[in-house]
């Protein structure tokens, strides 16, 4: 069998590859936007910019400075972790006791700065990024065949969410954090520094949009304006997933990735819409998303 | 009484404007005054953040473009199509996104409007990347012609005037009580027996609506619809000029609207700095100056009496 409803397997098995590609950056990016939402209470705006951010350090680590890919996925998600430092320290901490609205809107300023600094400085047509020659070629496996590095992204944000996952349910950190995102000031009294573990929370989630951003760089074209364009549909799977659960934003990110690669072959036209088609549905018959619960 | 001076005054300056400015700008600058002051109505006197209302005044200008040009129907029917559009679109996604509150009602509402940003690419009537141009003013009315821009601009400001009028009529009515009651309280009026999703709903439709007028009435006065209409960005301006005008304030939108409007026209050539300057706009009004200009000069007067 060589065919399915009309479409070659091949074609198929490929487009569903790169919609689990797609899904891995969907759901690394919730990830983080619902850790930060759950500790700070605010919705990252930027998330998407600090992807781009990421994207740039790994591009100019390897043609400035001539750092390889492997360095780059440690320095460049620090440096973003630091931004997210600089971000929190000077402007998140003073909108904590106002509505969550500012903290979208403050987002939403930084991401147009940072925008506006790359495209100013580097255009909006994309810079490619030389794949590692580790990752050049595929696997064949005879009935398909699978790029090795697609398969690296993939596995490795498996790992990525894997570990978010674990350090946040089941480890200690993770239950002070979880406390703190219940009763901030009672785990303040019992002599735990919150503000540190805000500012970590917030550097941490930043440096997983980083990283993201730095594994997307041989993928997509390094472009001031990939944050934007990745951000809204992200917003979209937040929506749908509900940003309670960080199992739920996983599955969701992936699980929509796969259906908009489904879409691309059976009914192009719609694939950049079906998200949002998505969204809508979910409003109408689970308005506080699939994972989450209503406040 | 000194209100009624006030505005008087503002309405004989809006008349005696394009003797002195230039009225293509002061066109583009009531247009979207209006735009900020429809979003106000539902920022800043429902408590909802939309972060899609490009999807009104992108649609509107689309279909009032096309009315205009390929339908060849009068402005004044071209923008009624338009607006009315623009109200469908709103109570559909006002439907949807009602469902939803505070950050999340901001989250479904960009992604809404990223839909209709998809569809505006693909559909054939909006010439995607060129946009539909050179749409011709034409006849009010089938009688006078718009051609000329000082008539253009006396029609457009009799819109504006008009939208204003309404949306402040709104604002002090039983009804704008109601939604200033769901801003600041949403379970307290649900439980004083408001429906408080529908007072929601029809506050957004409203808000779309005129958003539509806005964008409809800019495609007549500039003669082209394109696709950075629709776009978020579009949605994060208005945005912009509503908190920096003075989020909640009956004039902040507007003031608002013409410092952004002047601010993108002398600062064209500095290129992509002005998103840069756009988004620290952005920042410092958060942070230190949350009032915006209006609410600022208002407070500063209350605060003296």
């Amino acid at each position: 069998m060589t065919e399915l409803f009309g479409v070659p397997i091949q074609a198929l098995l490929g487009q569903l590859m790169l919609g689990l590609v797609n899904g891995s950056f969907y759901a690394i990016l919730s990830l983080g936007l619902a850790v930060i939402f759950g500790m700070l209470n605010i919705v990252n705006f930027a998330h998407g910019a600090l992807y781009m951010v990421g994207a740039f350090f790994a591009w100019m680590l390897l043609n400035y400075a001539g750092i390889n890919y492997w360095a780059a996925l440690v320095i460049a998600p620090l440096g973003v972790a630091l931004i997210g430092v600089v971000i929190e320290k000077t402007m998140l901490q003073w909108l904590r006791q106002l509505d969550h609205l500012y903290g979208l809107l403050l987002t939403f300023g930084l991401a147009l700065i940072l925008e506006g600094v790359f495209r100013e400085f580097y255009g909006s047509s994309g810079l490619p990024y030389d794949l590692p020659d580790v990752f050049k070629g595929v696997f064949d496996l005879g009935f398909m065949m699978l790029p090795k590095y697609r398969i690296w992204v993939i596995v490795m944000s498996f790992v990525l969410c894997l570990f978010t996952w674990y350090v946040i349910e089941k480890t200690k950190l993770g239950a002070y954090l979880r406390a703190g995102t219940e009763n901030a000031q009672l785990v303040q009294a019992f002599g735990i520094n919150v503000p540190l573990m805000i500012t970590l929370t917030y550097a941490f989630g930043v440096g997983l949009a980083g990283l993201a951003g730095v594994m997307a760089a041989p993928i997509y074209q390094v472009s001031p304006l990939m944050g934007s364009n990745i951000i809204i549909v992200v917003f979209a799977v937040v929506v749908i997933g509900g940003m309670g659960s960080i199992l739920g934003s996983i599955l969701t990110g992936l699980g929509l990735g796969l259906i908009e690669g489904l879409t691309k072959v059976f009914f192009a036209e719609a694939s950049t819409t079906v998200v949002f088609v998505i969204m809508a549905i979910v409003l109408l018959l689970r308005p506080a998303g699939l994972f989450g619960r209503e406040k | 009484m000194r209100q009624t001076i006030l505005y008087a005054g503002l309405l004989l300056a809006l008349l005696v404007a394009p003797w002195i400015g230039y009225p293509v700008f002061l066109m583009k600058a009531l247009c979207f005054a209006l735009f900020a002051s429809a979003f106000n109505l539902l920022i800043g006197f429902t408590g909802l953040l939309s972060f899609g209302h490009a999807m009104f005044f992108g649609f509107a200008a689309y279909v009032a473009g096309h009315a205009a040009k390929v339908w060849g129907l009068t402005p004044e029917v071209a923008i009624l199509c338009g607006t009315l559009s623009a109200t469908g679109i709103g109570v559909l996604t006002g439907w949807l996104a009602v469902r939803r509150q505070g950050i999340y009602f901001a989250m479904v509402t960009l992604a809404l409007a990223q839909m209709i940003y998809f569809l505006c690419v693909q559909a054939p009537f909006t010439y995607a990347e060129d946009g539909i141009q050179s749409i011709p003013r034409g006849q009010l009315l089938g009688v006078i012609g718009l051609g000329d821009d000082m008539v253009m601009y006396y029609f457009v400001m009799a819109i504006f005037v008009a939208a204003f009028a309404l949306i402040y009529r709104i604002v002090h009515s039983p009804f704008g009580q109601v939604l200033k009651s769901i801003r600041e309280n949403e379970a307290r009026a649900l439980s004083l027996g408001y429906q408080v999703d529908r007072y929601k709903l029809m506050a957004f439709v409203l808000s779309a609506t005129l958003a539509g007028l806005a964008g409809a009435t800019k495609t007549l006065a500039l003669g082209l619809a394109t696709l950075t209409d629709v776009g978020w960005q579009m949605s994060g301006e208005v945005v912009l000029m509503t908190l920096l005008g003075g989020m909640g304030t009956i004039l902040g939108p507007s003031v608002g609207a013409i410092i952004i409007v002047a601010m993108q026209n002398y600062l064209a050539d500095l290129g992509s700095w002005v998103t840069t300057i756009m988004g620290a706009t952005f920042v410092v009004c958060v942070l230190v100056f949350r009032r915006g200009i209006v609410g600022e000069i208002a407070h500063r007067f209350e605060r003296k009496a």
